[in-house]
């Protein structure tokens, strides 16, 4: 009785979504303020019985309600209850739901912090919120419903996938899952601007904090993500330019370019088409990347056995989101007034050659991700694009971004002064060669090592020379205020996160090596000590463990215990042992027995030695750290009393 | 030409370079590393030859699994319905790699064995890769057609 009382949710939900979408909208056009008026209480609505919905789901995987297929397929009685929790969004159909409940945690938080903008706007704002709810409520209800009854019921269930039997992944969607779907609020602040006419600058300060805020979650998910890889699969990469990685990193790329454009936007005036257009761009590709992911259009880990139904639907649904949206820009945006003009070199040209370069490396990310389906199209057979590809275009993308970077704050915007910025690349290029030329001394000559630290020490020294100066030329309580505290604590980011990928890259030991028991062998400068493995048992597996000992010098470092589970259903899975550092990582990875099925002989281990890997994360938080500061700047919560859309651009011209 | 044409012209001829350089490199790129992926039969009618690397794909023959005694070395056979390809890899192999799954395979030819770099084993148990799927088909379908092309007789 439960999952029908789950399902009879959803379809209220959708109703309400159709009324939130619709009507607000009409009214907007209408000017007729009962219907804006419904826009509120349509949304909490709406969002009243998502939540009860995702409720009735998690309480079915807690019941063990296997007369449910999805909870069936995706957990059994052995599986621990947070796991059970999490295997909500373990596949295809409690995903998408997980996707609409976080779009209505969006869009009551939109409901509720909206009091200070005019009211047609706000209508057309949750309208549009509404209408994407609209979407993906009728793709559950019709291709994936997760509270199809299973009859007759099993006693017991399948099991969640085993690499998703991971702390990380309890972790990883929701919080990837608020950085695609908070897109969906940049993207309805421009469809409003768009269908009001009025492209003000005042709905791009409104839009700031919460674009902001939704690329802070996208950056915390993308690096759990990326945690969970390295921690879970077991081959100790961090990223590997796989479909799914892609689908994140490709509204990652444009979110960027989106928040430096709306500063842009917001503070001058100048390119307000192209940040529309932008932000349509974000949220074109996070629900791209939605799809891509849970559709297996394209093979890869996440990707679950696909339905034609379903496919079809996301491809419509795709070309009205996408099509419609930008043929709404193809007929508002010459209606925007063009921007305001501005000097070759100023901050404005800066953040706009930045933008070029992410947009154009997020469009080369989606050619490579999608040229298998191209290939396909265009017969050119089974074709996959290899991981060079992306690597040495992305390089080649980034680099002048780097060199670029530091110079930004130091940018003035309309017209920039030459005089400071060589002051400025002075200061920055003779640390970053003092601070390269000790650095090869210790990595023995490795380019990539070098240009690592040359880079990270250029973008830091850049942006701590910003700070200094900063701090003596403003007075106390001005010095950094959220946006700029937010953009420097982000740059700084990028610097750490050089530190890590590059120095990992050149400097990590790794070796597959077939060790018998009480056998030693050297990686980096520590010893590996394998000293056979053992039984051990957890709530829903059996594993072989590895014992292994690290020596550094005759010393015991630490003792490792890597894992070959085998879960209830039969799956096998490689849990590794890292022994994490600020400097270093340890990570030992446990293969297959080698003589056979003999566990007590031979096995096949992988032995790690990783350099700074952790700086990669460390800077990744940085950047998202700085995102959720920058959303805190006081300017943008300044209540507006009678919210008329003139007051901020009169403010402007002041 | 007055000064704010010669801007714009600048401008645009700067974008324009800027495009051809990135449409440029992009198709280097794209080409180095674009990976065909064959079948046994369809590498053994010569298919692959014109490529120094490309994927294997196919089921790992039952029993067909040896491994080196010294080394991290393993070869085994990877069959689809009509061919069989021995590989050599050396490496730790995949959490599912085991007898009659599909795997994918990354590497070249040598001495009519193929010499993986990488081996990919699919992820579930009912689910095998699409592009293998649809590979495997299309071979199987090749043959069939020739097989009844070379009958005498037809029904």
């Amino acid at each position: 009785m439960i999952p029908e009382l789950g399902q009879f949710a959803l379809i209220l939900a959708l109703l309400l979504a159709l009324a939130q979408g619709v009507l607000p909208i009409i009214g907007a056009w209408r000017n007729n303020g009962a219907l804006m008026a419904l826009a509120r209480p349509a949304a909490a609505g709406q969002a009243v019985f998502v939540f009860a919905a995702m409720g009735i789901l998690i309480h079915a995987f807690l019941a063990y309600d296997f007369s449910v297929a999805y909870v069936a397929d995706n957990s059994n009685l052995a599986l621990p209850w947070y796991y059970r929790i999490t295997a909500v969004w373990g596949a295809h159909e409690g995903s998408m739901l997980l996707w609409v409940f976080i779009l209505n945690v969006w869009t009551v938080a939109l409901a509720a912090f909206s009091r200070h903008l005019p009211q047609p706007f706000v209508a057309r704002v949750l309208g549009v919120m509404g209408l994407i709810g609209v979407g993906f409520l009728a793709f559950i209800l019709f291709t994936s419903n997760p509270f199809l009854r299973e009859l007759p019921m099993p006693a017991d269930g399948g099991d969640l996938n085993p690499v998703l039997q991971d702390p990380g992944m309890t972790f990883h969607p929701p919080v990837l899952y608020m950085g695609y779907v908070g897109f969906s609020v940049a993207f309805a602040f421009s469809i409003a601007a768009l269908l009001g006419g009025e492209l003000e600058q005042a709905w791009v300060r409104w839009a700031r904090p919460w674009t902001n805020v939704s690329w802070a979650f996208l950056t915390m998910g993308i690096v759990a993500g990326s945690w969970w890889a390295y921690a879970e699969l077991g081959w100790g990469g961090w990223w590997f330019w796989d479909p799914v990685e892609n689908a994140s990193f490709m509204p990652w790329l444009v979110g960027v370019a989106l928040i430096h454009a709306q500063a842009v936007t917001e503070k001058r005036g100048s390119l307000p088409a192209w940040t529309v257009l932008l932000s349509l761009f974000a949220f074109s590709l996070s629900l791209l990347g939605t799809f891509l992911v849970r559709s297996g259009v394209l093979t890869s880990v996440h990707a679950f056995a696909s339905d034609p139904r379903r496919g079809l639907y996301i491809l419509g649904f795709l070309v009205v989101v996408i099509g419609g949206s930008l043929l709404l820009y193809a007929i508002r945006a010459p209606k925007v007034a063009t921007g305001k003009p501005f000097a070759a070199l100023s901050r404005e040209t800066g953040i706009m050659v930045a933008n070029l370069l992410f947009t154009t490396a997020a469009a080369m990310v989606l050619l490579g991700t999608l040229f298998p389906l191209i290939g396909d199209a265009l017969n050119l057979g089974r074709v996959s694009v290899g991981p060079p590809y992306f690597g040495f275009l992305f390089v080649l993308l980034m680099a002048p971004a780097v060199l670029l970077l530091p110079f930004g704050p130091y940018l003035r915007w309309g017209r920039a002064e030459g005089r400071q910025l060589t002051s400025m690349a002075l200061r920055a290029g003779i640390a970053a060669v003092i601070c390269t030329g000790a650095a090869v001394f210790f990595v023995d000559g490795r380019l990539r090592a070098i240009a690592g630290v040359a880079g990270a020490v250029w973008v830091a020294a850049g942006t701590l020379a910003y700070v200094v100066k900063r701090w003596r030329e403003m007075p106390f309580g001005r010095r950094f205020p959220a946006e700029m505290a937010g953009m420097l604590v982000a740059h700084f980011g990028v610097a750490i996160f050089l530190i890590g990928v590059l120095l990992s890259e050149s400097l990590s030991t790794e070796r597959d090596v077939r060790m018998t028991p009480g056998q030693v062998e050297a990686v980096g400068s520590y010893q590996f000590r394998f000293d056979g493995v053992r039984e051990t048992t957890g709530p829903n597996w059996r594993a072989d463990e590895g014992v292994v000992t690290i020596l550094r010098g005759g010393d015991v470092m630490a003792t490792m215990h890597p894992q070959k589970r085998t879960y209830s259903r039969g799956q096998v899975q490689t849990e590794s042992a890292i022994d994490p550092g600020l400097f270093r990582d340890i990570y030992v990875a446990l293969g297959e027995p080698m003589d056979g099925g003999n566990v007590e002989g031979a096995w096949a281990l992988r032995l790690y030695h990783k350099p700074f890997v952790r700086w990669i994360w460390l800077g990744g938080l940085f950047m998202m750290l700085g995102g959720f500061l920058a959303a805190g700047e006081r300017r943008f919560r300044a209540k507006k009393a009678a919210a008329n859309a003139a007051a901020p651009a009169k403010e402007q011209l002041a | 030409m007055n000064p704010t044409r010669k801007r714009r012209l600048a401008v645009v001829i700067s974008v324009i370079v800027a495009a051809a350089i990135a449409v440029g490199l992009t198709v280097f790129a794209l080409q180095r590393n674009m990976s065909y992926l064959f079948t046994p039969s369809q590498v053994q009618e010569g298919q692959a030859t014109q490529y120094p690397t490309f994927r294997l794909g196919g089921m790992v023959k039952s029993g067909s699994i040896q491994r080196a005694k010294d080394s991290l070395k393993v070869s085994f056979i990877v069959v689809d319905d009509a061919g069989a390809m021995p590989v050599e890899y050396t490496g730790i192999l995949p959490d599912l790699f085991r007898d009659n799954q599909s795997v994918i395979a990354t590497g070249r030819m040598a001495d009519g064995r193929f010499i993986a770099s990488e081996v990919l084993a699919k992820h579930d148990e009912n689910y095998m890769p699409k592009e293998l799927k649809d590979a495997m088909a299309k071979a199987h379908q090749k043959r069939n057609i020739d097989d009844t092309a070379m009958k005498d007789t037809p029904k």
